[in-house]
């Protein structure tokens, strides 16, 4: 019945199988090194991502999709993309985050270890191609947010907001597999590829609940409203450094759980999660812009932003034509290269004793550092979606998949918040550059982690410029 | 006779009494972790009861999984309570409320 599995047949399982063993070594390394480890295992995890993406790149390519593991593995051109994005933006993520975390005693081996189980299970998501594997790889993620979020371990507010994060998380755990032993019982698999098969048509009751439920979860990974709570407290309440890696990478992660599941498992029944994927959609872009607009700490104020930017990505699920799914896969990449940088010029600005968490470090920034202040600019103007910069293509990506569905009505509301959230990103700008300076002390100044910096925002502006490379790259993995 | 019926029922009490237990109980953390884990076994016999009625065995397999994966969680569950404990001096629910906004 099944075929021999050979190592030439594992190949496209390169990148988790390398993960894996990558972590195991990442560990004894850690351990064995002693004293040393301090200055070897931040090395070590940056020698590891780049080889496991190199390694992807090289063994790993797919032309189309192929299937592992009698069907729960799956392996296709946008899991090879995200994948990669994934070691991309993790490894830029632990550059940026290493002088915050010197500063502060918390360079230690866990650290980068749980970040590298936290990829892993990003993986294990984007290649799910079952409700089982989809579940473990989210759990394997979580699990090992919770813990980075709780990694400082003198800090109350990093442990109160780790607290809030895992009992919510947990719940939001539990409603997506109640929902899936539901899925499963209308359709007597757990497959995502016979799920598409078997649930068509008419939607019994049982098919309905589950899929609420589904949606629920899903919902909260995003950190969607009404499933937000979680968002603003962890941004704040976490290091900023594990702020970074929870604002980027695992948002990814997010829109490969709601790919793979809402548009590829129960994509034939998609009128039912649609109507309530949209008021989520809707509800998110309102109450993320609105309240961010009263936020004191820039942290925060990044947090409903957040949220406010996961009502764009849902909504090109909303539109759930293969353009809305490019568009909102666009805006993902797009999105998470913008906070990338916003939170890596917040790690920049601090330095011991001083987190440039509150809005107010910000003032005068211009006259203390030209070049963090213009970064900072290029972001918050990129990430209002202000042209030329790349988020407004992102967001007019989104509003073209809606127009083509005729989703007026989204359109209009959408872009109606967006220009109330141009309001707090420039009020970012104009405390940098028309405020006097504040005796806030100057940031570190690491020449190549600034550089790296401003070859990020130098990006934001590049894809702006010519938008169509990356777009046709997000259309030619969907495809 | 014991129907389908009848174990989904009891599946769905038991999830909603956990549910109910989390946003009710407004003491203690520990409780907290006591409901997510009645969650995780509703789920699981609502799992064990397709997969009997169905006569197929992945359900059955799934409950494994989630056990386990019930087992790390609530590790780092009292993990961190362990964290907040000694910061806090409490673990009352309603002590949590420094983070606002």
């Amino acid at each position: 019945m099944q075929a021999a599995i050979t190592l030439q047949s594992l190949a496209p399982a390169l990148p988790e199988i390398f993960m894996v063993a990558a972590i195991c070594v990442v560990l004894l390394a850690d351990v064995f090194a002693g004293a040393a480890a301090r200055r070897i295992t931040p090395t070590l995890t940056l020698v590891v991502i780049a080889l496991g993406a190199a390694l992807t790149i090289l063994h790993a390519q797919v032309p189309e999709r192929v299937v592992l593991f009698s069907g729960m593995y799956v392996a296709d051109p946008l899991g090879t993309l995200l994948k990669l994005l994934g070691f991309l933006f993790t490894g830029v993520a632990l550059l940026y985050s290493r002088a915050y975390l010197e500063a502060r005693n918390l360079l230690k081996g866990e650290y980068y270890v749980l970040v590298l189980t936290a990829l892993l299970g990003i993986f294990v998501i984007v290649s799910a191609g079952s409700l089982l594997t989809l579940y473990i790889g989210v759990e394997l993620l979580a699990l090992s947010l919770y813990a980075l979020v709780a990694f400082d371990r003198d800090s109350g507010i990093a442990a109160e907001s780790a607290m809030k994060y895992f009992v919510l998380g947990a719940i939001a755990s539990g409603c997506l597999l109640y929902g899936m032993s539901l899925v499963y019982g209308m359709s007597g698999s757990l497959l995502l590829a016979d799920l598409a098969v078997r649930l068509q048509g008419e939607a019994s009751l049982g098919l309905i609940m589950g899929i609420v439920f589904l949606v629920v979860g899903v919902a909260f990974k995003f950190g969607a409203v009404p499933f937000h709570m979680w968002v603003p407290d962890v941004y704040q309440g976490a290091p900023s450094s594990v702020t970074l890696f929870v604002a980027t990478a695992p948002k990814i992660a997010s829109f490969a759980l709601a790919f793979r599941l809402l548009a590829g498992g129960l994509g034939q029944v998609a009128g039912t999660w649609m109507q309530m994927l949209s008021i989520v959609a809707i509800a998110s872009l309102v109450l993320g812009n609105v309240v961010a607009i009263a936020q004191t700490s820039l942290k925060r104020m990044l947090a409903y932003s957040a949220i406010g930017n996961v009502g764009f990505i849902l909504l090109g699920f909303v539109a759930g034509t293969e353009q809305g799914y490019e568009a909102a896969l666009y805006y993902t990449v797009v999105y998470v290269l913008m906070t990338l940088g916003s939170f890596g010029v917040i790690l920049l600005a601090s330095r011991a004793g001083f987190e440039a968490s509150e809005l107010d470090d910000y003032k005068g920034l211009h006259a203390r550092d030209p070049l963090l202040a213009l970064i900072m600019m290029v972001l918050m103007f990129s990430t209002a979606g202000i042209p030329p910069f790349v988020g407004f293509w992102a967001k007019l990506q989104i509003f073209q998949a809606l127009w083509a569905v005729n989703q007026m009505a989204l359109v209009v509301c959408a872009a109606a918040v967006s220009v109330i959230g141009v309001f707090y990103y420039l009020r970012v700008v104009k405390l940098m550059y028309f405020d006097a300076p504040t005796e806030a002390p100057r940031g570190f100044a690491h020449r190549g982690v600034r550089f790296a910096l401003g070859l990020n925002a130098f990006a934001v502006l590049a894809l702006g410029l010519l938008p169509e490379s990356l777009l046709s790259l997000c259309a030619k993995v969907l495809s | 006779m014991i129907t389908l019926q009848h174990m989904l029922t009891l599946s769905g009490i038991l999830f909603a009494l956990a549910v109910a237990g989390i946003f009710i109980n407004r003491k203690n953390v520990i409780l907290l972790l006591m409901c997510i884990e009645l969650m995780l076994l509703a789920v699981n016999f609502s799992f064990v009861s397709f997969s009997r009625f169905l006569g197929n065995l992945d359900g059955q397999v799934f409950v494994f999984f989630v056990l386990t994966v019930a087992a790390a969680e609530s590790a780092i569950g009292l993990a961190i309570l362990v964290v907040l404990f000694r910061e806090r001096r409490s673990i009352n629910v309603e002590d949590l409320d420094t983070l606002k906004g």
